[in-house]
């Protein structure tokens, strides 16, 4: 006992055991699991196996290219979003000009909405975006001349209420990540373009965004992720999976429906080995593109 | 970060132009833009908490709204919440102590692991750290339905060790902690072990008091996520004592509810230790909430 604690070669492999035993008890074993039971049928405890007929049944869903497509437009404009609104803002805070309180103040309310649990926000957005003519939005829409609108039974209503639910949630944080890249960047780049000429706004074109390429990549990883897993602010705002022609099903929210609420576990295996592979093609991608393996694994 | 603000605030600024806004006039604007836009960010969370002072039902019904009738306000939520909120305080309780318990966990083993990875030369370790790398950037999202698969299997649900156990060794957490003891001297190891002591014990002796910054960072990352866990929570617990406050409040928002005095003002509660903390701990939170983007 006492000549293992002291070996350094087994040391490493102690360390890291936690780790690999996580890895193979709760993620490997279920997944592969998860793989099997993709081509079985499961009825009360009963797998017959039925070949890919849940891959093609999956294939010739309408619901799920629905889902798919929900996914892939909150992805999308939560990227047109959430990277440059709060680039800007970090921007402005950045500036030479301008009180530090304030500048302090706005931070850390921007930070605030990042401290919600889903619950509790999806819970607030539900009641202001209440399709009552008291509600708040509707107040907001009454006053520029329109409503009451029923803002959760429309589609494109509904994902407007959607974004604004995430663009408040994460603006902050975001804003932050561009803050702390901006402050990286050393001065006297901004120096030495003043003196060739450049004016404020080439400034940040020329010297600030160059710069800012690794913060920038970063945002887009988390925001590419966040938009395809997203299912919980749906969830919370259509107070459950269910929404008008399924305009808030996200493809986590199928995968909720057909495995945990359905309980159709061969299916839903299948929605999930699908989703994965999605999942993994992207991140493998962008991974090898980023150089993440290289740069990370390496040293 | 701060030094360079200053570094920059004195320089010799250039006279603006005569046809541009003064100093000043820039200086107003963007004060009043940023104090708009930071009371923009906090009217939701203002809001419940007016609403705490509201009937459940007139604000269900109607929304929450800034036109508030000033005589209908009371603190009869206030009273409710202590005297007859059911299972409310039990859930706050069951949160706070699996916060703690599950915190603490995550820290001691992702940082564990993490420190294998930094200081060790061994074989496979590239492989397993890149293991390390895949597992961080699949969201749970995605991984959720074969380990509830798993859990029903084991008949292992409703059991807070099963809410637990999954994330001691988290990715994101580990990812971090090795950043950050990559940045530790090899030397130290070397002189743990001419005193004696062994690889285990010059981790918890001589490393973890010099990386208490990271574990700082990292608790109160982790404490914010796990107190408002929901989805793995909601897919294992199934008895109403033994919900965290994220599900028992979602219980709450059913169309035919009867409590929904206690949807509002118990989100409103549920809000306050993390606003605490935050205001307290401000600059961990951001540490903690962008340690993602790495630097180097």
């Amino acid at each position: 006992m006492k000549r293992l604690l002291y070996n350094q070669r087994l040391a490493p492999y102690l360390f890291i055991l936690p780790f690999l035993v996580t890895l193979v008890v709760f993620w490997l074993v279920p997944v592969g699991r998860s793989v099997v039971m993709s081509f079985q049928e499961v009825l009360y405890g009963q797998a017959t196996f039925i070949g890919t007929q849940n891959y093609e049944r999956l294939w010739r869903d309408p619901v799920f290219w629905k889902a798919m497509f929900n996914s892939l437009r909150y992805m999308l404009l939560t990227l047109l979003l959430l990277i440059p609104i709060p680039m800007l803002l970090a921007a402005i805070i950045n500036s030479k000009i301008g009180s530090a309180r304030v500048k302090n103040f706005f931070k850390s309310s921007l930070f605030v909405p990042a401290l919600t649990s889903v619950v509790v926000a999806g819970i607030v957005f539900r009641l202001m975006f209440s399709e009552t003519d008291s509600g708040l939005m509707n107040q907001v829409a009454d006053f520029f001349g329109f409503g009451p609108v029923r803002w959760l039974r429309e589609d494109l209503t509904g994902l407007m209420a959607l974004l604004m639910l995430t663009v408040w949630r994460w603006t902050g944080v975001n804003t932050m990540y561009f803050l702390a890249g901006m402050q990286a960047i050393p001065s006297d780049y901004y120096e030495a373009a003043s003196i060739d000429g450049a004016g404020r706004v080439q400034q940040f074109f020329h010297v600030t965004l160059p710069n800012l390429k690794p913060t920038i990549v970063y945002v887009t990883t988390i925001s590419v992720y966040g938009g395809l897993a997203m299912f919980l602010e749906s969830f919370m705002l259509y107070a459950g999976n269910n929404s008008p022609n399924n305009q808030g099903l996200t493809i986590v929210g199928y995968l909720y429906r057909k495995g945990i609420q359905e309980n159709d576990l061969g299916f839903a295996s299948a929605v999930g080995v699908v989703l994965l592979l999605v999942v993994l093609a992207i991140n493998l991608t962008q991974l090898t593109a980023t150089g993440t393996f290289k740069k990370e694994a390496m040293r | 970060m701060s030094t360079q603000a200053v570094v920059t605030q004195g320089r010799p600024q250039p006279e603006p132009a005569p046809r541009t806004m003064t100093r000043r006039t820039a200086m107003l604007i963007q004060s009043a833009f940023l104090i708009a836009l930071a009371v923009v960010s906090l009217i939701p969370v203002l809001a419940i908490f007016v609403g705490t002072f509201q009937d459940g039902n007139d604000v269900i019904r109607n929304g929450i709204s800034f036109s508030i009738d000033f005589s209908t306000l009371g603190f009869d939520n206030y009273v409710m919440l202590f005297t007859d909120s059911g299972y409310y305080f039990q859930w706050f309780l069951n949160t706070f102590v699996l916060t703690i318990v599950q915190v603490l966990g995550t820290l001691i083993i992702s940082s564990f692991v993490a420190y294998g990875f930094a200081m060790y030369e061994f074989r496979g370790k590239s492989l397993g750290f890149i293991l390390v790398i895949i597992l961080m950037t699949i969201p749970f999202e995605m991984l959720m339905l074969p380990l509830y698969v798993q859990v029903n299997d084991l008949q292992a649900a409703d059991q807070y060790w099963i809410v637990v156990l999954p994330f001691l060794a988290q990715a994101v957490t580990i990812f971090f902690f090795r950043q950050y003891f990559l940045g530790v001297p090899k030397e130290i190891l070397e002189a743990g072990r001419v005193d004696g002591l062994t690889e285990f014990g010059i981790f918890f002796r001589l490393v973890i008091p010099i990386t208490k910054p990271a574990f700082a960072a990292m608790a109160i990352l982790n404490g914010m996520t796990i107190w408002n866990n929901f989805l793995w929570p909601l897919l294992v617990l199934r008895s109403p004592e033994k919900f965290l406050l994220p599900i028992g409040l979602n219980t709450l928002l059913t169309p035919y509810g009867n409590n929904y005095e206690l949807l509002i003002i118990g989100s409103f509660f549920s809000l306050i230790p993390i606003l605490i903390l935050f205001l307290a701990f401000q600059r961990f939170f951001v540490e903690g909430m962008t340690a993602g983007a790495v630097k180097g």
